[in-house]
C-alpha cells in the first residue's frame, strides 16, 4: 500500500491486542504517511483509542509488529516512543496546569546550568522557537491554566514538536475547540504536513475529513475494514464501511402492546461545573408502560448526563420538568427520584453501582433498608432472605449471599446492582450500558429481563454504544449528539446508517 | 486453597488481633509479676476507657473516610463545662440570679457542648467542604481556646460527691468508669450493626456515590458521626473530670493520637467502609497494656514513645500483608 507521493513513516502490521475476555484489535493493519493526515474513523469501541495507545508506547503488551520507516521497532514506554519521534495528543490534556507554557514544554527535560539549576534562559528561547512557527502569542511564562483550550492544545502540539516528533497522533482534537480555534488548528496541521510530519487524525466529524484529511481509515470492532482516499470515498460509503457488520441475532425481543405514558420528560438540561456550558441541552422525551426507549450517541454526547439530571444527582445545575402520572418534578437529589419510582443502573458498576467491600445481601438492601427494618432495627434474616430470592431467580453466582460483591464476576455484579433496584419496585428504569464488559451469555440473560421488565408494565430507557444490541433491545430510539436531541426512530424504520448518521456531529 | 465457603465464620483479621493482645498480655504476665495483679488490670481498665469512648467517636468518623483531630480538645471543653456548671451554674446578669444544675443536668451539658462542637465540625466538611482534616484541626485549636476563656486558663476544682464516685468509684467489683466505656461499647455496638444509620456509615465509606445514588443522605450520615465524635469526646471529658476531681483547661492533649492508634491497629482502614467497634476495643486495649507493661518494667518514657510508634507501624504492616494473600 505504496502511496505514491509520500513513503510510509510508521506502519502496524497484524497488531492484536487481548483485554481478559475481550479482544480489542484483531490483526489490525495501519499506515502513517510523511507529510499526510489518515483520519481515523470508527463507532465507539471500534479499538481506534487501543491502536493509537499501542502506536504511542502506552500500550507495551501486543502481538504484531510495528514498522518505524520499514524497521521493526518496540517501545518500553512513551517516553521512548516520544524519543523515536511518536506524539499522542489525548482528548483530556496531559498538561500540569499551574506550571508555565515553557515549563510544561520541557517538563522532565529541562535545560540545566552547570550549576544543576534549570536554565530558564534557555528554556525560553527555545521554548519561543518552536511556537513561533505555531503563531503562538501567548505569554510563555504564564501558567497553562490561564489559556483557553485551543491554545493549551497548541501548547501540547509544542511539546511534542520538542521531541523533534515525524507522527503526531491526534484522538478528536476538535472535540472542545470553538470554531475559530479549530480553524487555527487546522492552519497548523497544515504547516505540519508541509514539514513532512505524519499526522493521524481521529474524529467522529465527517466533514473535517474532507477538509484536512488526505486518506481515511475505518475500523470496526477492532478490526481493520478499509483504507482509502478521501476524495474518492464519500461520507455515505464511509458510514456504510462503519456500521456494515453482518447480523448476528443474540435475542428476539417479544413485542408488548405499549401503555400509558409514565415519564415525560421536557427541557432538560444540564449546566457544567463553571456554568458556562450545558452539558445537556434542552432535551424533551417520552416514555411509556411496557416500552424500552433506547438512547444512542457517541462518547461525550451527553447521555449518563441526561440519566443523572432526570436522577437528581446534579441538584440545582439540572433544570426542566418531569412529568410523572399528574406530578410535575424535577429531583434534587436520588433520594427524591427513587419517591418517585425512578431506578438508574449506572454505567460503571464499581465505582458507582456497588459498595464492593459490602456482600451482596446488604448491597441489595442498600437502596430499600426500610423493608427490612423491624422496630427500627435492621434484621438480617430477612435482609439475606430477600436477597436469596433475587440470587435464585437471576442465578447470581456466588457461594452465597454473605459473599462480597468485589469477589463477583462484571455479570453478576450487574445483577446485584439490578436487584438492589429491582427493589425499590420502580415504574421507570433507566439503564446505563447495562452490558458493558460483561460476557455474552450474561448479556442475554440482561436482555431477557429487559424485555420482561418491559411486559410486566414497567417504563425502560436504555443507554448503549453498541448499535447492534440497542436496535435489539428497543422499542423506539432516540440519539444524542453534543447534549442535543438529534433523531427520533420507531422499530419499523431502524437501521444502523440512518441511526449513527443522526448521531454524528455536523457542522 | 480452603474453598471460601469453609473458612472460618469469625473474621480472619479479628483472630489476629485478638492473638496480638492475648500474646502481649502473656509477655507481660511474664516479664513483670505485678502486671496480672487484680489492682493492676483494673488499673489499666480504668485508664483504657477514656480512649476507649473517644475511640469509638474516632471508628465512626475513620469509617467514613474521615479522621477528627479535635477529640482532645473537645474533650477538654466539655470537660471544664461540665466543671463549671457544679461550680457557678449559670449566672444570670442584670437580675443577679443563678441557675444550679443537677449532676444529670451537668452531664447533659456537658454532652451537648461536645455533640454541639462536633455537629460544627460536621457542618465545615459536609456545607462548606472543608477537609476533616483541616476542619477538626482548626477545631482542635478553637475548642481548646473556648477551654481556657471559659476556665481562665486554671482548673476548676471540687465538684462532690457523685462526680468522685463516677470517677474512682466501684459497682459490683467494676469501676465506674469501665462501667460507662462498656456501656458506650454496647450501644455503639448495636448502632453500628443494626440500625440504618450505622449501616449508612459503613457504605459511605465503602463508596460514596454509590451510597448517594441509592438514595441515602451523604451529608446527614457525616453530620451524624461527627456529632456523635463530639458526644464520646463529652463523655471521656467527664471522666477525666470526675476521676481527677478537676477540669483542667489543657486535659486531653494529643489524646487524638492514641485513639487514632487504637482504631488504626484494630483493623480499620483509614479509607473507610472497614472495621469495627471490637477491633478498637482491641486496638485499645493493646496500647493500654503496651503503656502499662512498659512503665512497669520500668522502660524509660523516651523509649516507649519510640516503642509505641513502632508498634503500630508493625500492626498496619502485618494488615497489610494478610490482606495480599486473599
Amino acid at each position: 500500500m505504496i502511496n505514491g507521493t509520500s513513503h510510509i513513516i510508521l506502519q502496524a502490521q497484524g497488531i492484536t491486542k487481548r483485554w481478559p475476555g475481550v479482544l480489542a484489535l484483531d490483526s489490525v493493519y495501519f499506515n502513517v504517511y510523511a507529510g499526510q493526515v489518515n483520519a481515523v474513523v470508527g463507532e465507539n469501541g471500534a479499538g481506534k483509542s487501543t491502536l493509537m495507545n499501542i502506536l504511542s508506547g502506552t500500550y507495551t503488551e501486543y502481538e504484531g509488529r510495528v514498522l518505524l520507516n520499514g524497521e521493526e521497532i518496540r517501545f518500553k514506554n512513551t517516553a521512548d516512543a516520544q524519543r523515536a519521534g511518536i506524539s499522542m495528543i489525548h482528548q483530556e490534556l496531559n498538561l500540569v496546569p499551574c506550571l508555565s507554557v515553557a515549563e510544561n514544554i520541557f517538563l522532565g527535560r529541562e535545560p540545566q546550568t552547570p550549576f544543576g539549576t534549570i536554565d530558564y534562559r534557555e528554556m525560553y528561547r527555545q521554548a519561543e522557537e518552536i511556537l513561533d512557527c505555531l503563531q503562538f502569542t501567548e505569554d510563555i511564562r504564564r501558567p497553562v491554566s490561564d489559556l483557553r483550550v485551543g491554545r493549551q492544545q497548541v501548547v501540547e502540539i509544542a511539546k511534542a514538536l520538542s521531541f523533534d516528533a515525524r507522527v503526531l497522533i491526534m484522538d478528536e482534537p476538535t472535540s472542545s475547540l470553538s470554531e475559530n480555534e479549530t480553524t487555527l488548528l487546522f492552519k497548523t496541521i497544515a504547516s505540519l504536513t508541509a514539514k513532512g510530519v505524519g499526522i493521524v487524525y481521529i474524529t467522529h466529524k465527517m466533514d473535517e475529513l474532507t477538509q484536512i484529511a488526505n486518506r481515511v481509515t475505518v475500523l470496526r470492532d477492532g478490526r481493520f475494514v478499509s483504507e482509502s482516499e478521501v476524495s474518492d470515498t464519500p461520507v455515505e460509503e464511509i458510514i456504510r464501511l462503519m456500521v456494515g457488520r453482518e447480523r448476528k441475532d443474540l435475542f428476539v425481543k417479544r413485542s408488548h402492546p405499549v401503555g400509558e405514558k409514565r415519564l415525560e420528560a421536557r427541557n432538560v438540561c444540564l449546566r457544567s461545573e463553571e456554568g458556562s456550558k450545558h452539558i445537556v441541552k434542552d432535551i424533551s422525551f417520552e416514555a411509556h408502560a411496557s416500552e424500552v426507549l433506547g438512547i444512542y450517541g457517541l462518547m461525550g454526547a451527553g447521555r449518563t448526563e441526561l440519566f443523572e439530571t432526570i436522577f437528581g444527582l446534579h441538584g440545582r445545575r439540572g433544570t426542566g420538568t418531569l412529568l410523572i402520572g399528574d406530578r410535575r418534578v424535577m429531583p434534587r437529589n436520588p433520594k427524591e427520584a427513587i419517591g418517585h419510582g425512578i431506578a438508574l443502573i449506572p454505567e460503571d458498576r464499581k465505582t458507582d453501582g456497588l459498595v464492593l467491600e459490602m456482600d451482596i445481601a446488604r448491597n441489595i438492601a442498600l437502596a430499600s433498608l426500610d423493608r427490612v427494618l423491624k422496630g427500627g432495627v435492621l434484621h438480617f434474616r430477612g435482609e439475606r432472605a430477600q436477597a436469596e430470592g433475587f440470587r435464585r431467580k437471576f442465578d447470581i453466582k456466588s457461594h452465597s449471599v454473605r459473599q462480597k460483591a468485589q469477589e463477583l464476576s462484571g455479570g453478576n455484579q450487574q445483577k446485584v446492582v439490578l436487584s438492589k433496584w429491582l427493589l425499590t419496585d420502580p415504574d421507570i428504569l433507566l439503564l446505563d450500558e447495562p452490558t458493558r464488559g460483561i460476557d455474552i451469555n450474561a448479556k442475554n440473560e440482561i436482555y431477557r429481563l429487559i424485555d420482561h421488565l418491559a411486559g410486566k408494565g414497567m417504563a425502560i430507557v436504555v443507554i448503549s454504544s453498541e448499535l447492534p444490541e440497542i436496535m435489539a433491545v428497543s422499542d423506539r430510539i432516540i440519539t444524542l449528539c453534543e447534549g442535543r436531541l438529534t433523531g427520533e426512530f420507531f422499530r419499523e424504520e431502524f437501521s444502523e446508517e440512518k441511526i449513527l448518521k443522526a448521531s454524528l456531529p455536523e457542522k | 486453597m480452603i474453598p471460601i465457603a469453609l473458612k472460618p465464620k469469625f473474621n480472619a483479621s479479628f483472630l489476629q488481633h485478638l492473638f496480638a493482645l492475648a500474646l502481649m498480655v502473656l509477655a507481660m504476665t511474664l516479664l513483670s509479676d505485678k502486671f496480672a495483679t487484680a489492682d493492676n488490670l483494673f488499673n489499666v481498665m480504668r485508664q483504657i476507657s477514656v480512649n476507649l469512648c473517644i475511640s469509638v467517636g474516632m471508628t465512626l468518623v475513620i469509617l467514613t473516610g474521615g479522621i477528627d483531630l479535635s477529640v482532645g480538645s473537645i474533650l477538654a471543653f466539655s470537660g471544664a463545662i461540665a466543671a463549671g456548671l457544679v461550680e457557678w451554674g449559670i449566672g444570670i446578669t442584670g437580675i443577679d440570679a443563678f441557675i444550679g444544675f443537677t449532676f444529670f443536668g451537668v452531664v447533659l451539658a456537658a454532652l451537648i457542648a461536645g455533640g454541639a462542637l462536633g455537629w460544627f465540625n460536621g457542618l465545615m466538611i459536609t456545607r462548606f467542604k472543608v477537609p476533616p482534616f483541616v476542619a477538626t484541626l482548626a477545631m482542635l485549636t478553637m475548642a481548646r481556646g473556648f477551654t481556657m476563656l471559659y476556665t481562665g486558663g486554671f482548673p476548676i476544682t471540687g465538684l462532690g460527691y457523685t462526680f468522685a464516685f463516677v470517677g474512682t468509684g466501684w459497682w459490683l467489683g467494676i469501676p465506674m468508669p469501665v462501667w460507662v466505656s462498656i456501656g458506650v461499647i454496647a450501644l455503639f455496638t448495636f448502632f453500628m450493626r443494626k440500625t440504618k444509620t450505622g449501616r449508612y456509615i459503613y457504605a459511605v465509606g465503602g463508596n460514596e456515590k454509590a451510597t448517594r445514588l441509592s438514595g441515602v443522605n451523604v451529608r446527614r450520615v457525616k453530620m451524624v458521626v461527627y456529632t456523635l465524635a463530639g458526644v464520646l469526646s463529652a463523655v471521656a471529658g467527664i471522666l477525666v473530670t470526675a476521676r481527677l476531681d478537676s477540669a483542667q483547661p489543657n486535659a486531653g492533649m494529643g489524646y487524638e493520637l492514641d485513639s487514632i492508634a487504637a482504631v488504626v491497629i484494630g483493623g480499620t482502614s483509614l479509607n473507610g467502609g472497614k472495621g469495627s467497634i471490637i477491633g478498637t476495643v482491641i486496638g485499645a486495649l493493646i496500647i493500654g497494656v503496651l503503656n502499662n507493661g512498659l512503665v512497669l518494667l520500668n522502660v524509660s518514657p523516651f523509649w516507649q514513645q519510640v516503642i509505641k510508634g513502632m508498634v503500630i507501624l508493625l500492626a498496619v504492616i502485618i494488615e497489610k500483608a494478610g490482606r495480599k494473600k486473599d
